[in-house]
């Protein structure tokens, strides 16, 4: 493909928004209290990130994560700790899935605005090789929520 | 001087810099058309049949044998095992010589520079057997630390596995040296891990003197698939074999079976003949060049890399001297993660390898969880080197936007 056109999609891809998290991460911590904690590794390129869930009666009462990875993973992780924090499990599923959606490409959920500022890492998705990055955190809230059983 | 020209693939991306060649070579057009050639001119099942086709088929499976052989230095063709590469012939070693030989409170010497494939199966026989697996670690440039390796071989040990040259970093580790140290202190087994040494250097089996010696056809611009496990004689005939089937038989009774001969006794089923000739291809092409000028060729690129990526602020490079490295330059830019370096450089069609690099034990003692790694081959120019210094600078450049 061009060099132009990538070139763009590169910037695309690191935003400023993206950076800004992957140098200040929200969130990002131990929770002492935690109901879940799943670690989830990228072998691929070492990334590794635990996620630390309290679970309320119904929703996320905290999340928080450690570990350390690219920009993408870390920058992921970070808006996905601000999105789904005091969320109904729900609510929390189906931006799961939209999340995903979007970084395999679906354009309506780039433009989806429940997923707020997690929409900068639409740009993934022209990226096969970095959707893995992208879902690292959002493969770890699966696995939390899976704990809860039922 | 540029041999792009060689590489069809290459030559139709004339805007693409492969440096990912410590992962896999390029194939150049000589290979491609020896494996067509070999499928349509003299395609059967080798061994099998009485006519003229698989007559013709083994004769040029037994004729690539003979050319690999001579390329890397063992007089006795009969003691190369084709494998499908390295990683299936180290684990041929480790499972039939190391089941039958090692056993509890022995010694496995690896070191904290190797890829898996010469790690994990030692690690897993010493856990199998009940044997202790210990590691020679490391100077801070990257180098194994020789006084550590001569400290760990006692009367206890019975392999001594260490690659020839470092996939992760480009070290060239010395062969006839740990040879002599092994066997001064110990009848441990000497295997050595060829894959990044064989494409780059001239490697002589029968002069450098370990047991066991592994390589991989599709680093040395071969096809994939294809690879050798290259021992002693008198090892190899004492091994059970590795895989059981056709081929690798001679007498199958109800009750018991006796091998086969060298090497067949460690090829079980249908060979991959036509990757064999492929290799064979690849063999004379590297001989066309001859493996010093290879040498010269990728240390006089990696020397120059070396001096460029280290006038950029922040870039850490990994290894000892490039001369006393491979085509290997690994690196790490700042805060910058080396999977988005990877990726802003793959932008602007420059192909890096960024990860672990299948050597997690030698990130641990980085102290980084990946590094960028460029690795130049036969087809690489001065070019290459631009394209990767300008992306280097431009990730900077994305990155240097956001404050630390």
């Amino acid at each position: 493909m061009p060099p132009s056109d990538q070139s763009a999609r590169i910037g695309a891809l690191y935003q400023e928004l993206i950076l800004d998290h992957y140098r200040k991460p929200r969130n990002k911590g131990e929770l002492p209290d935690a109901d879940a904690s799943i670690p989830m590794k990228n072998p691929l390129c070492g990334d590794e990130i635990t996620l630390h869930v309290r679970f309320g009666n119904d929703s996320i009462d905290d999340v928080m994560f450690s570990g350390r990875g690219c920009s993408i993973s870390q920058a992921s992780a970070s808006m996905m700790t601000q999105l789904v924090k005091g969320k109904a499990f729900d609510e929390v599923e189906t931006l799961r899935h939209r999340f995903r959606e979007m970084v395999m490409g679906n354009e309506a959920a780039a433009d989806d605005a429940s997923l707020g500022s997690l929409r900068a890492l639409s740009g993934v998705a022209r990226f096969p090789a970095r959707v893995k990055c992208a879902l690292l955190a959002w493969n770890a809230l699966e696995g939390a929520l899976e704990t809860r059983g039922g | 001087m540029t041999r792009r020209a060689d590489f069809p693939l290459l030559a139709a991306n004339p805007d693409l810099h492969y440096l990912d060649s410590a992962a896999t070579s390029q194939k150049p057009r000589v290979v491609l058309d020896a494996i067509t050639e070999f499928y349509e001119t003299s395609y059967a099942n080798p061994h099998r049949g009485a006519y003229a086709l698989s007559v013709a088929a083994t004769d040029r499976y037994d004729a690539a044998r003979r050319t690999v052989a001579r390329f890397v230095g063992i007089g006795d063709p009969d003691c190369l095992v084709f494998t499908r590469g390295t990683t299936e012939a180290l684990n041929l070693v480790s499972s039939s010589w190391g089941r039958a030989n090692v056993g509890k409170d022995d010694e496995i010497i690896v070191t904290a520079l190797e890829h898996h494939a010469n790690f994990v199966p030692w690690q897993q026989l010493a856990l199998e057997m009940g044997a202790r697996l210990r590691i020679c670690e490391l100077t801070p440039d990257g180098r194994l630390d020789l006084d550590c390796l001569s400290g760990l071989i006692t009367a206890k040990t019975r392999v001594v596995a260490i690659n020839h040259v470092s996939n992760a970093l480009g070290t060239i580790n010395p062969v006839a040296e740990i040879v002599r140290m092994t066997r001064e202190r110990s009848d441990a087994i000497v295997v050595r891990d060829g894959a990044q040494g064989v494409p780059h250097l001239r490697v002589s089996f029968d002069e450098l003197g370990p047991d066991f010696y592994a390589f991989s056809g599709h680093k040395m611009c071969g096809p994939m698939g294809i690879g050798a496990l290259l021992g002693k004689r008198e090892l190899l005939e004492a091994m059970r074999p590795y895989q059981m089937g056709g081929d690798m038989v001679e007498f199958v009774h109800d009750d018991r079976t006796t091998w086969n001969a060298l090497p067949h006794k460690f090829e079980a089923g249908t060979p991959n003949a036509a990757d064999a000739v492929g290799l064979a291809a690849a063999v004379d092409y590297l001989d066309s060049i001859g493996m010093d000028e290879v040498l010269r060729h990728e240390q006089s690129l990696v020397g120059e890399a070396n001096e460029r990526l280290s006038e950029i602020e922040d870039i850490t490079i990994y290894g000892p001297p490039p001369t006393e490295r491979s085509g290997v330059v690994s690196f790490t830019l700042g805060d910058v993660h080396p999977h988005d370096l990877a990726t802003i450089l793959d932008g602007d069609g420059v192909c890096i390898r960024a990860g672990n690099h299948c050597a997690q034990p030698l990130m641990r003692r980085l102290d980084v969880s990946a590094t960028a790694r460029a690795s130049f081959y036969v087809y690489n120019d001065r070019e290459d080197i631009d394209a990767l210094v300008d992306g280097v600078r431009k990730a900077k450049e994305i990155f240097g936007h956001a404050a630390v």
